[in-house]
């Protein structure tokens, strides 16, 4: 059945940060409907100049999370029959990062902090020879499995209040990169990592509020990876303690 | 904010602190009863070493531990940072320090 | 009341956390002041004490052994959390820290009236 005489009020952040604005549209509502099918309708509907990101569609690529109701979430995976509070829905680009324009925010300090929590690979061995062979059983790899199915969407960075109180703090998605290449025994810069996260912005911070597993849409646990940096990295500074 | 040297200065205060805790909290039980006086707290504590070494211990610890804390809410709440939130962990620190000292030496010396 | 968003339990552990220990950091510098009188002021000291049988006094002193209490036990779990293997169970951990520590301060308070 097609409720198409029901209306959905929906209200949209709109502009840059320095200029920020609410505008209301009235859009049909629909038995199945996801959040980023309204943000679509407004714009090819109503308002072609409405600036949002999308790609996949289907979950994938991470790119159309938002703020929706003051939750973040992915929108092309949230009907807003789950999420509209008496039809209504109010939708804002996605927290703790800057906005370029209406719902499109710069990613650039979310990847950035990617980087400064040396979340990239660090080869052990050339091209030309053999690979270290890693068993699916092994516990090492078993705890990186639970963190690399990361999708990048910087919902768990707009949930965390640590990440809106210190700017600083590397945030969620970026410790939990570094927790599972800390895991890969193919990974040779351990103590590298193990001093990337335990700066100023590092692991420590968090207060495990654990916003971050109660909105990651793939339901990774970033608090369970975070507490796997703190006691490692506490681990390490009493070994050197000790070897000193 | 907190980097791994505070981080660690307050888990370890704060694990020092479980056990005195939960000795405090049964001091109390035990001593409320009946209402309290200086001269019951003070026959309970005077001149004793043990006393002092609980109190002791626990003020430094708790010194420790709440300049952290404070200067972690100090950061994130009031956005204090730089020089001026150094200054705060170590004044909030010898204050503390300061005060529960003369309270233990108070109750306990001799 | 509509709920704050973001809101669920963990994250309300986290404040209970941070606001009894800010409210235990500021009573502090009180409670050290008013002891270190027993020798110098001992009369200070006992007029605080009696003013204390208040029984308006005697919930705040309920109050405050219950943000004790519950900032041991929530620091607890939260150490428990880092440095002993992961446990899913944080939300019936962050809830049993909470009602051990009603459980401490409602003995005080039993005993104390």
């Amino acid at each position: 059945m097609t409720r198409s005489s029901e209306m959905l009020h929906v209200t949209v952040q709109r502009g840059t940060a320095q200029d920020p604005r609410k505008q209301r549209f009235d859009v049909p509502a629909r038995e199945n409907q996801t959040v980023l099918d309204v943000v679509s309708w407004i714009q090819q509907e109503v308002d072609p100049t409405l600036s949002y990101r999308f790609a996949c569609r289907v979950g994938m690529c991470g790119s159309c999370a938002m703020m929706v109701n003051g939750v973040p979430r992915w929108t092309c995976r949230t009907h807003v029959s789950r999420v509209a509070e008496s039809g209504q829905l109010d939708i804002a680009p996605l927290r703790n990062l800057p906005v370029i324009k209406d719902l499109a925010t710069d990613m650039d300090p979310f990847f950035d902090k990617w980087v400064a929590a040396e979340g990239r690979h660090h080869p052990t061995r050339g091209r030309l020879e053999e690979f270290d062979p890693i068993k699916p059983d092994d516990p090492n790899r078993v705890e990186a499995n639970l963190g690399i199915e990361c999708i990048n969407c910087g919902i768990c960075y707009a949930a965390c209040d640590t990440v809106a109180g210190n700017p600083d703090y590397l945030g969620p998605a970026a410790l939990q990169r570094a927790w599972t290449l800390l895991n890969d025994s193919r990974d040779a810069d351990r103590s590298g990592i193990l001093a990337a996260v335990s700066g100023k912005g590092g692991c420590h911070n968090c207060h495990s509020m654990g916003s971050c597993a109660q909105y990651c849409p793939n339901g990774l646990n970033p608090m369970r990876a975070i507490a796997g940096l703190k006691r490692e990295t506490v681990k390490a500074a009493l070994r050197w303690k000790r070897d000193a | 904010m907190l980097d791994l040297r505070l981080y660690m200065a307050q888990r370890l205060s704060a694990l020092v602190m479980g056990p005195l805790v939960l000795g405090h909290i049964a001091v109390m039980i035990y001593a409320i009863q009946g209402g309290l006086s200086t001269a019951e707290i003070l026959g309970r504590t005077q001149g004793s070493l043990l006393w002092f070494l609980f109190y002791g211990t626990f003020v430094v610890a708790v010194s420790v531990h709440a300049a952290i804390g404070l200067r972690v809410i100090a950061h994130e709440w009031l956005r204090l940072r730089g020089v001026a939130l150094v200054a705060l962990t170590w004044g909030i620190f010898g204050a503390l320090l300061a005060l529960g000292l003369s309270a233990v030496f108070a109750v306990t010396l001799p | 009341m509509k709920q704050p968003a973001r809101s669920h339990p963990l994250w309300f552990a986290f404040v209970l956390h941070r606001v009894s220990g800010l409210a235990l950091a500021l009573f502090l510098p009180a409670h050290f002041w008013l002891l270190s009188q027993a020798i110098s002021a001992p009369a200070r000291l006992d007029g605080f004490l009696a003013f204390a049988e208040n029984p308006l006094v005697k919930i705040a002193e309920f109050g405050l052994v219950f943000l004790l209490a519950v900032h041991m036990f929530g620091g607890l779990r939260l150490m428990a959390l880092e440095f002993l293997p992961w446990s899913d169970r944080q939300k019936t951990l962050a809830a049993g820290a909470v009602g051990a520590a009603l459980f401490l301060s409602g003995t005080f308070f039993l005993r104390a009236i």
